[in-house]
């Protein structure tokens, strides 16, 4: 909404308070001011000047040589190509050095002949045909206006008001009006409101022997007020009235489509005129539009209408879309003789679904659908009325219709409590003030109740009623207080692991990122996702920003590939990342989502592989006390449908007490190249609320031994097939209870060790509680571990 | 006798104070302490005095044998000092050379932030409630006194799923199961991730995060909220920081505030970051609206309960002056290790 300064003081006299005051003030008590700005700010050193003489320029057919009378001391002499004035014309005059929006103005030579500063049209100055429509668009402007030869050109021609942008929230449809922002400025700056009753002549007559109207769907209009214009003069407004509406951002058409726009903006009641020879019959319906009915709206559209749409119509068809937008066939000609003003109340929702639906929207539909002040239609009407006759426009005629389907025009009241609100607000604020303040807004306080005024439609509880009293105190002398009352509070168990696994994950060296949880259904083939994995079935958004954030993800990691790909773009050269973000698990039609937490690690670099990853893992798990883990081949798995990403001799699925909670390994090198990674890449995911289901919550404390180890080494030869983990499995359950730790210092491949064949290493310490180990028994425990080591296809290096 | 033992000890005592070096001092001490030293061969030539001079002669030779010693021994400490010294010179290095930096990762900037937010709250007593992201309708809006086709709906450009789930425009959602699970004394707050149709730009993003938070009980004042909110803000931006209330419309909280901070930069003076406001605009709040407790299942009339909601992005990226809000999710590796 953007305010006119000059009108605004019509209300409520704001002339002592300076522009920025105003704005703060007006923002503190609730009405948000985004920006002002004076017109014509971008112009300065532009005068009005007479021209007392033009010539031809001896050198130039085009221009011309004029002698201006500018107010200075001597006549200043101008060159011009300006074919529309002649001498004795009143002209916008750029003296030199003027300061204009398209640049600066300085005086120089035309053709030989100096020029001291240049004649300005409508355009130069920022104005149209709208604002001044005697004017030449093409040519200089030629002031027809009361004004001083030497008078600066802003208050010449009224180019000296101030234009507020006010942000106004969805529920004060009544600030979307001047004195519905007057009133808040008298509230605000405790000055007094002069908003006087609308008071027309009008001439003799029945308007029920002129016009009809009928309401058919009264539940949608609630109230229909219609009156006639007779003998209409058609023309432009004067000046004061189009430089309001141009100062509140409305463009200047005629006198009686301006009048309805003044109306809407003084009031916040759409208005509609239209011509009444295009009523058929003098018949105005109000109904809901039949299937497939049309109408061409005053933007020049056609548009269909459904049964659900409320219409204007006459006997035959449909003039205007109810509160949205009048007919163009209907509208405001030259040639009109009789006008229909329309003021009307209609049902907030029924315009805002038939804005939405018609995809159009007007300063109308905007004020009905958040809801005008029900009961001021006729107000409204005979404002229109009123300024009809000021304009000496045409002749209302005196009786008007009516059509209220109100049951009543009670006003809404709400108890009245000053120590309640003071209890809730936290303040101590007198009664007397609190009723001041409420009066000062429109509301009456009578028998401990508040009765608001009709066009206060937001205010339903004591709450809202404190907010009234606290916005005018000022939300800023509300004291600070601490709440009472002890709670204690700490992180829930998964919080908290949550929380260990984001330092564990720091600890690892990981850097964490922050991805977007919707992606695109391509990333699915990107990670070669089986054509019937149930990965696919995503929870859909129906209306995207673009197909790369259409589904929500069931996998968390093609959003850590494509950070990996981003940053291999990037020239970064290596990098460890992880993730802790959900995924988005499709359950039943209708439902909502499971949304697991799952962990997500990357990375690349030079000296990274295989081992780095499941190094990370292991250690994460390791931290988080999941013990005793499995590593199987992924391939061995169908736990995770992402395994089709991973490289299948190089992956692994994280198995503990038979459950898989991850995966990790090198990418297969088609996901690489689907992600444009030009190295080794690793990944791997983890099901944190597996994980913390796993792991180990109480810690027992081992006491130190007291009597020393007995290490053995064991070279071992075996197929290259055989896995170490087979190994130290083997080892371990051999070795029995004396066993304390099994480590691998060695595989080796190559010379001296047959082909297919590999040496791997062991340390193996044993130790007991009861006392220091003999030879003899380390050596019986090491003959069962060859045993067993045997069995499996190793034997002891030779 | 007498004048050899004195002349001995001249001789030992320059030679042990012009040594330099312990090998040397070493060979001093044996040369006349040793046992085939020279002060030892005199004393042996003592059965050839007198009984008058022997004890003379004997208290002298010991008295010199320990003044021997004695020099020797300090010198000794002084040559191993200055040996130390030397070697210890010898063992400088590049101090200025790179250290041997352990290997470790940093946390996201958004996460460094909400988990300063979370300290602060706990230590305030609030608890941190989890909600869905993918949410009904109803728990999204229509709870929030937001139902169908109210005008506000339109300021939050909505993603959906089915006529009925959404994704989540706010974490005020969380209120709602909050509410409807628990009964008061009710301390949360709620972080999160929340999504409207915005396209990316420098300011925007189809999702971002907020952190919610809700207190209900009896007796909870406008001022409790405002109190709330300036430790919070003290704590996050330091004890001078100033914040301010702006009156506010939100379906779901009534009266409704724009919380602004004061100006990191000017103090509140005006400047060109705060576009001369001095103020910067942080966060929303309110009561808790009588509709929302009553739809919750709380008695209005019993309970009261403030509510607010702050958006992470703007606070992360006013912390590290970051003018794009697209770095937070690129995630380049330069980027993170700047945290």
């Amino acid at each position: 909404m953007d305010l006119s300064m000059k009108w605004i003081n019509d209300y409520v006299d704001l002339n002592d308070i300076d522009i920025k005051a105003f704005c703060h003030g007006m923002t503190m008590s609730g009405s948000k001011v985004e920006g002002y700005t004076p017109e014509g700010a971008d112009i300065s050193k532009v005068v009005v000047g007479k021209i007392l003489e033009k010539k031809q320029h001896e050198n130039a057919d085009a221009l011309f040589v004029c002698q201006v009378d500018a107010g200075l001391e001597n006549n200043i002499q101008i060159v011009t190509n300006a074919k529309n004035v002649k001498e004795g014309d009143l002209v916008p005059v750029a003296l030199d050095g003027a300061v204009l929006p398209e640049g600066k103005i300085k005086k120089g030579k035309l053709r030989g002949v100096e020029s001291f500063g240049m004649f300005c049209g409508l355009e130069t100055l920022g104005l149209t045909e709208h604002d001044f429509p005697y004017a030449d668009p093409e040519g200089v402007f030629v002031i027809e206006e009361d004004c001083k030869i030497g008078e600066d050109i802003h208050s010449a021609i009224g180019l000296d008001d101030t234009s507020v942008e006010f942000e106004i929230t969805s529920n004060r449809p009544d600030c979307l009006s001047v004195t519905g922002l007057a009133r808040e400025a008298s509230s605000t700056f405790g000055k007094e409101l002069k908003i006087k009753e609308p008071e027309f002549k009008g001439i003799d007559g029945d308007i029920n022997g002129i016009l009809k109207v009928d309401i058919e769907n009264k539940e949608k209009c609630r109230r229909y007020c219609a009156g006639i214009v007779k003998n209409v003069k058609i023309a432009p407004s004067p000046r004061w009235l189009r430089e309001r509406l141009r100062a509140s951002g409305i463009r200047p058409i005629n006198n009686f489509v301006d009048i309805t726009n003044y109306v809407m903006l003084e009031y916040g009641q759409p208005m509609h005129a239209f011509d009444l020879r295009y009523v058929k019959d003098q018949h105005i319906i109000v109904r809901n539009a039949k299937s497939g009915e049309k109408i061409t709206t005053l933007d020049g559209e056609e548009r269909e209408l459904s049964e659900e749409m409320l219409v204007i119509a006459d006997s035959e068809k449909p003039v205007a879309v109810a509160g949205v937008m009048g007919g163009e066939y209907s509208g405001i000609m030259d040639d009109t003789v009789d006008v229909v003003f329309e003021s009307a109340y209609f049902e907030p929702v029924q315009v805002r679904r038939t804005s939405k639906k018609l995809g159009l929207r007007s300063d109308a539909s905007a004020r009905y659908e958040k809801g005008v002040d029900p009961y001021i239609s006729m107000t409204c009407l005979k404002r229109a009325f009123e300024l009809v006759e000021q304009l000496g426009a045409g002749e209302p005629v005196k009786t008007v219709i009516d059509n209220d389907c109100f049951d009543s025009h009670e006003l809404k009241t709400v108890d009245f409590s000053a120590e309640w609100i003071n209890n809730f607000l936290g303040t101590d604020i007198a009664e007397e003030d609190m009723i001041k303040y409420l009066n000062s807004l429109g509301f009456e306080v009578k028998d401990s109740k508040v009765i608001s005024p009709s066009f206060r439609i937001d205010i339903e509880y004591k709450a809202d009623v404190a907010e009234e009293i606290a916005r005018i105190y000022g939300y800023n002398n509300i004291p600070s207080t601490q709440f009472k009352g002890v709670a204690e509070a700490e992180y829930t168990p998964a919080q908290k692991f949550t929380r260990n696994i984001e330092n564990a994950m720091t600890s690892i060296g990981c850097y964490e990122i922050s991805t977007f949880s919707f992606i695109s259904p391509k990333y699915f083939d990107k990670i070669m996702l089986p054509a019937d994995s149930k990965l696919r079935k995503t929870e859909t958004i129906t209306n995207p920003l673009g197909e790369d954030t259409s589904v929500m993800r069931t996998t968390i990691l093609p959003s850590m590939l494509e950070i990996l790909s981003k940053n291999y773009n990037n020239r970064n050269e290596a990098v460890k990342l992880f993730e802790i973000g959900k995924e988005y698990i499709p359950t039943e039609p209708d439902k909502l989502p499971e949304e697991p937490l799952r962990l997500a690690i990357g990375m690349y670099g030079n000296d990274i592989d295989f081992y780095d990853i499941k190094g990370a893992a292991e250690k994460l798990m390791q931290i988080l006390r999941i013990n005793d883990c499995e590593y199987i081949r992924a391939s061995d798995s169908d736990a995770f449908d992402e395994k089709s990403a991973f490289h299948p001799g190089r992956s692994a699925v994280v198995v503990k007490d038979g459950k898989a909670i991850g995966i990790l390994g090198e990418m297969h090198p088609d996901t690489a190249e689907n992600y444009g990674i030009g190295t080794k890449v690793y990944a791997a995911k983890f099901n944190i609320d597996d994980m913390l289901a796993l792991a180990e919550t109480e810690v027992n404390y081992k006491p130190l031994p007291k009597f020393p180890a007995t290490t053995r080494d064991l070279s071992l030869i075996c197929g290259d097939e055989l896995p170490a983990g087979d190994i130290e499995k083997a080892i371990r359950k051999a070795a029995g209870k004396l066993l304390e730790k099994v480590t691998l210092f060695d595989v080796y491949k190559g010379k001296q060790i047959e082909d297919g064949k590999k040496s791997i290493s062991y340390s193996i310490s044993m130790r007991s509680h009861d006392g220091t180990l003999t030879d003899e028994q380390a050596d019986n425990v090491m003959k069962k571990v060859l045993k067993e080591l045997k069995n499996i296809g190793a034997e002891l290096r030779k | 006798m007498k004048e050899q033992l004195n002349s001995i000890e001249n001789q030992a005592m320059n030679e042990a104070s012009s040594a330099d070096s312990i090998k040397g001092l070493e060979e001093l001490r044996i040369k006349y302490l040793g046992k085939k030293g020279e002060l030892t061969a005199i004393l042996k030539q003592m059965g050839k005095l007198s009984a008058e001079e022997r004890p003379v002669i004997g208290q002298l030779a010991n008295q010199i044998r320990q003044d021997i010693e004695n020099a020797i021994s300090s010198k000794m400490t002084a040559l191993k000092a200055k040996e130390k010294e030397i070697k210890m010179a010898a063992e400088a290095i590049d101090i200025t050379l790179p250290g041997k930096k352990p290997e470790t990762g940093k946390l996201h900037p958004l996460k460094i932030v909400e988990n300063e937010i979370k300290e602060i709250f706990l230590g305030m007593g609030f608890s941190v409630a989890d909600g869905p992201e993918v949410e009904y309708d109803y728990y999204n809006f229509e709870a929030l006194n937001l139902p169908p086709d109210h005008p506000a709906r339109d300021t939050q450009d909505t993603f959906y799923i089915t006529d009925n789930i959404l994704l989540r425009t706010q974490t005020s959602s969380v209120q709602v199961h909050v509410m409807e699970n628990q009964k008061p004394p009710i301390r949360i707050i709620s972080p999160g991730c929340v999504y409207r149709s915005d396209a990316v730009d420098a300011t925007h993003s189809p999702l971002f995060h907020q952190v919610e938070g809700l207190v209900v009980d009896k007796g909870i004042t406008m001022a409790d909220l405002k109190g709330t909110l300036e430790t919070l803000m003290k704590k996050l931006y330091g004890n001078d920081c100033k914040i301010r209330l702006r009156p506010h419309h939100f379906p779901f909280t009534e009266p409704s505030a724009e919380v602004d901070v004061m100006c990191f930069n000017c103090h509140g003076e005006g400047c060109r970051i705060c576009k001369g406001e001095g103020y910067i605009e942080l966060l929303g709040a309110g009561m808790v609206h009588p509709k929302v407790l009553e739809g919750c299942g709380i008695d209005s009339s019993v309970y009261s309960g403030f509510a607010f909601g702050l958006g992470l992005e703007r606070i992360v990226m006013r912390r590290y002056n970051i003018s794009d809000m697209r770095l937070l999710f690129e995630n380049d590796m330069r980027f993170l290790e700047q945290f």
